[in-house]
C-alpha cells in the first residue's frame, strides 16, 4: 500500500501533464468559440469528479443510517437491488423509452443503475461503521474543491464566450451551485457539532442534500422551458477527437481525485486512532491520579458528577 | 434472571455489566457493573466528576453508553421508558404552566387516562393542585416536589433521581424523603444521585459508592471510613 | 397510531396557549415583519413599471426572513429547564412532538405572512392579473416547505454551536429548489404570462418528500445528545 502511492502519485501527475498537453495543443479548435472553449477540459472533467464524489458520500451516508440497526440494514440492501433491477429493465420498455431526454440511450442509463446498486455493495463490503462515516467525510471534502473548480471556471468560460458572467437559467451552473452550497453547508456542520451523534446528524444531511437535488433539477429545467435563457456550456453533439480528449482529462482527473482522497482518507483513519488511544488512554488511567492536572484536561468537569 | 416482570422483591431488575462512556477523551464511566433489586432504596454518592449523573442518565436512556450493556426489566432503558420515572436538577417543567397544567400535558405523553392521576400526585408531594401560579414563580422546594410528581405521574416501578433535594429547604426535603420511602414500600425501586445522603440515612436499603467513573463500595450504612468531600452534614440543606 | 395523534395535538394546543399567554414574543415577531416590509418598500421602487415581475420574489424573500426569526424560537422553551430530557425518556414517539412544532411554526408564520402579504400589495399597488385563487395553495405550500425542513433544522442546530446561524445555513441551500417554485408561481399569477401549474405540483412533491423524509429521521436527530 505504502509503495503503491508514490507510484501512482507519478502516474497522475504524468496523466494530467498529458491531458493537459492534449487539452490545449491536440485538440482541434471550435468552430464558434475559438481556444477559449478550452477550458472545457477542466470544467467538465471536475463536475463530473465531483459528482461522483458526493455520489459516493450519499451512499455511505445511507449505510452509516441504515445500520444502525440489522433490520434497517437488510431492507435498505433490498430496496437497493429493486432499484438496480427496475432501472435495468425499466429504459427499454418502450413507454419510458419515449421520455429519455435526446441523446441518452437506453443501454447507458440501465448500466448506470446497475452501476449504482454495484457501488452500494462494493463499498458495503470495503468500509464498514466508522469508516463509512470517514469515506463521507473524504469524498464531501474532495467533492467540494472540485465542485468549486467548477463554478470558478464557469463563469470565466462563459464571460469571454456569451459575454454574462451567469445565467440563473443554466440548469447545469445552478444545480451545481446548489449542491456545492449543500456540501458546504454540510461541512459546517460537522465543524460546528459538538454533539457524540455529529456523524448521524451529517448524513442525515447528506441525506437530505441528496433528495434535493433532482428538486433543484426539475424547478430550474421549468424555469427555464417558460424563460430561455443562454445555456452556458452549449449542448448538442460534440466533435469525437474533443469528446477523446475530454475523457482523457476525465482520467487523469479521477486519478488525481483518487490521490487525494486517499491521503485524506488516511490522515482521518489516523487522526481517528490517535483520539481512540487517548480515549482508551484516558480509561485506563487508575483512579486516584485524577487530581488538579486532569481536572484541567477534562471539558465537562464543571457540574457533572 | 429471573423473569424481572413478576421477580418478587430483592431480585435483579436493573443490571449494568461493563458500561463505559466517553465523552471524547474524557471518560466519565469506566466499566461500571452493577445489579439493582427490585423494591429498594439505592443511594448513590461520590465526588464531583465520579460518574454518578452519567450512570443515573445512561440508565434512563438519555446517554448511550460508549460500550457495555444496560438491562431493565429485561429491555433496553428506550424500550422500558413506560416503567421508568427521572427527575433531575433542572426541573424538566414549563415555567409558564401551573402545576397542573403541566401535569396534565405530561399525563398525554405517557398515554394513560387522565386528570384524578395529576391530582393524586400533586396531593402526593405536598402540594395544592389547584394552584394556578405558573411554576416559574415557585421557591426552589415546591418546584422540586413538582417535579417528583412529573416524574411518578405514570407510576413507574423505577425511579431515577438526580440531585432532587439540592437548593432544597429542609421541611420540604423531608416531606420527599417520606413520599419516596412509602414509594419503596410499595415495591418501586429508587436510584437517587445525592450530595446529602445524610437525609437518607435510615430510609435507603444501600448505598453504592463511586469514583473516577466506578463504583467502589456498596454499604448498607452511611459510612465509609469518613464522609467524602460533597457531603453535606446532616440537616444542612 | 391513536396516541401519535392525541399527543401531537396536546404538544400543538399547549404550545398555542403558551404562545397567547405571553404575546411578548409574538407581537416582537409581528413588529419585525412589518419592519422588513418597510425595508423592501425603501429599497425597491413601488413606482417602477417593472414591480409585478418582482414583487413575487421580494415578497419570499420577506417572508423567509420572517420564518427564521420564528422558527429560531422553535425549541427555546424546551430548552429552559431540559424539558426535552422530559420528552426523550417518556415513550412517546418523537416524531409527534415534532409534527406538533411543524404544525405550530405553520401557524405562526401564516400569521406573520397574513400581516406582511397585504402590506405588499398596498406599498406596490398590486393587481393580480392571473388566476388569483393559485395563490392560495403556492402560499399554504410553500410556507409548509419552509416550515417543515426549518423545524428539523432547528433541532439539528440545537446540538451546534451558534445554534442561530446553523439554522438559516442548513435551511437556505436545501430550500432553493421550494423559494424558485414559489416565487415562479406567485410571479406567474401576478403577471398572469404562465401558468404556474407545475410549479404547485413540483411544490407539492417537495412538500411530501421532505415531510417524509422528516418524520422518519426526527427521532435520530432528537436522541443525539
Amino acid at each position: 500500500m505504502k509503495r503503491a502511492f508514490p507510484i501512482l502519485a507519478v502516474l497522475t501527475a504524468l496523466l494530467l501533464v498529458y491531458a493537459f498537453y492534449q487539452a490545449l495543443w491536440v485538440a482541434p479548435t471550435d468552430a464558434l468559440q475559438g481556444e477559449v472553449y478550452r477550458i472545457i477540459y477542466y470544467h467538465v472533467p471536475s463536475a463530473w469528479t465531483a459528482f461522483l464524489l458526493f455520489f459516493i458520500n450519499f451512499i455511505a451516508s445511507v449505510q452509516y443510517l441504515a445500520n444502525a440497526r440489522p433490520s434497517t440494514a437488510r431492507a435498505a440492501r433490498w430496496i437497493v437491488i429493486a432499484i438496480g433491477i427496475i432501472g435495468f429493465v425499466a429504459p427499454f420498455i418502450p413507454q419510458v423509452k419515449q421520455q429519455l431526454p435526446t441523446g441518452m440511450y437506453p443501454s447507458s442509463v440501465a448500466t448506470t443503475f446497475l452501476i449504482i446498486t454495484g457501488l452500494y455493495f462494493v463499498i458495503g463490503k470495503y468500509f464498514v461503521d466508522q469508516d463509512l462515516d470517514v469515506l463521507a467525510v473524504t469524498t464531501a471534502e474532495v467533492g467540494v474543491v472540485f465542485c468549486s473548480i467548477v463554478l470558478v471556471t464557469g463563469p470565466i468560460w462563459a464571460r469571454p464566450v456569451w459575454g454574462i458572467w451567469w445565467a440563473p437559467g443554466d440548469i447545469r451552473l445552478t444545480s451545481t451551485l446548489v449542491l456545492w452550497l449543500i456540501y458546504v453547508s454540510y461541512l459546517v456542520l460537522r465543524r460546528f457539532s459538538d454533539s457524540a451523534q455529529t456523524q448521524k446528524l451529517a448524513a442525515v444531511l447528506a441525506v437530505f442534500g441528496a433528495l434535493d437535488v433532482p428538486l433543484v433539477y426539475f424547478s430550474i429545467w421549468f424555469f427555464r422551458t417558460q424563460h430561455p435563457q443562454p445555456v452556458i456550456g452549449g449542448g448538442g453533439s460534440m466533435d469525437p477527437r474533443m469528446l477523446h480528449v475530454l475523457l482523457i482529462s476525465w482520467m487523469a482527473f479521477l486519478c488525481f481525485a483518487f490521490l487525494v482522497c486517499w491521503s485524506r482518507y488516511r490522515l482521518e483513519k489516523l487522526s481517528r486512532e490517535v483520539e481512540e488511544a487517548e480515549a482508551l488512554e484516558s480509561l485506563l488511567e487508575p483512579a486516584g491520579l485524577a487530581g488538579p492536572s486532569s481536572a484541567v484536561k477534562t471539558p465537562l468537569s464543571r457540574g457533572s458528577k | 434472571m429471573t423473569n424481572p416482570l413478576t421477580a418478587p422483591r430483592g431480585a435483579p431488575i436493573i443490571a449494568v455489566s461493563n458500561l463505559v462512556k466517553q465523552f471524547g477523551r474524557f471518560t466519565a464511566l469506566r466499566g461500571v457493573n452493577a445489579e439493582f433489586d427490585a423494591g429498594k432504596f439505592y443511594v448513590i454518592l461520590g465526588d464531583n466528576g465520579a460518574g454518578k449523573t452519567t450512570l443515573l442518565r445512561a440508565l434512563a436512556g438519555l446517554t448511550d453508553p460508549t460500550r457495555g450493556e444496560i438491562s431493565i426489566l429485561g429491555k433496553k432503558p428506550h424500550e422500558a421508558s413506560r416503567d421508568l420515572g427521572y427527575m433531575a436538577h433542572p426541573s424538566l417543567l414549563y415555567d409558564e404552566m401551573s402545576g397542573m397544567e403541566n401535569l396534565l400535558y405530561f399525563d398525554k405523553l405517557y398515554d394513560i387516562a387522565g386528570n384524578s392521576r395529576c391530582e393524586q400526585a400533586i396531593q402526593a408531594v405536598g402540594l395544592d393542585a389547584e394552584l394556578s401560579r405558573p411554576v416559574g414563580k415557585y421557591s426552589q422546594g415546591m418546584r422540586q416536589r413538582m417535579s417528583l410528581a412529573r416524574a411518578i405521574l405514570h407510576d413507574p416501578k423505577i425511579l431515577f433521581l438526580d440531585e432532587p433535594f439540592s437548593n432544597v429547604d429542609l421541611h420540604s426535603a423531608r416531606e420527599m424523603v417520606g413520599l419516596l420511602k412509602g414509594m419503596r414500600d410499595a415495591e418501586k425501586t429508587i436510584l437517587v444521585v445525592t450530595h446529602q445522603a445524610a437525609l437518607l440515612e435510615g430510609t435507603a436499603d444501600e448505598f453504592v459508592w463511586m469514583q473516577a467513573g466506578q463504583i467502589v463500595d456498596r454499604t448498607n450504612h452511611l459510612a465509609r471510613g469518613h464522609l467524602a468531600p460533597g457531603d453535606a452534614p446532616a440537616g444542612e440543606p | 397510531m391513536r396516541s401519535f395523534w392525541s399527543i401531537a395535538l396536546a404538544t400543538l394546543t399547549k404550545d398555542i396557549r403558551l404562545e397567547w399567554r405571553s404575546k411578548d414574543a409574538l407581537n416582537a415577531m409581528l413588529f419585525f415583519s412589518l419592519l422588513v416590509v418597510v425595508i423592501f418598500v425603501f429599497s425597491f421602487d413601488p413606482l417602477a413599471e417593472e414591480s409585478r415581475h418582482i414583487v413575487g420574489g421580494l415578497v419570499w424573500v420577506a417572508f423567509l426572513f420572517a420564518a427564521v426569526v420564528a422558527l429560531n424560537q422553535t425549541w427555546a422553551r424546551e430548552l429552559r429547564n431540559q424539558v426535552l430530557d422530559a420528552y426523550r425518556v417518556s415513550p412517546a414517539p418523537a416524531n409527534a412532538l415534532f409534527l406538533a412544532k411543524a404544525i405550530g411554526n405553520f401557524i405562526l408564520v401564516s400569521l406573520l405572512e397574513a400581516l406582511m402579504a397585504p402590506l405588499f400589495v398596498i406599498f406596490y399597488n398590486l393587481r393580480v392579473l392571473g388566476p388569483a385563487w393559485q395563490l392560495i395553495p403556492v402560499a399554504l405550500l410553500g410556507t409548509w416547505a419552509l416550515v417543515v425542513n426549518g423545524t428539523f433544522f432547528a433541532a439539528m442546530s440545537l446540538r451546534t454551536r451558534s445554534r442561530e446561524l446553523m439554522l438559516p445555513l442548513l435551511l437556505f441551500p436545501v430550500s432553493i429548489p421550494a423559494v424558485i417554485s414559489m416565487v415562479a408561481a406567485t410571479t406567474s399569477i401576478l403577471t398572469g404570462d404562465d401558468p404556474a401549474h407545475f410549479y404547485i405540483v413540483l411544490l407539492l412533491s417537495y412538500d411530501v418528500v421532505f415531510s417524509t423524509a422528516c418524520l422518519a429521521l426526527f427521532e435520530t436527530v432528537l436522541q443525539a445528545e
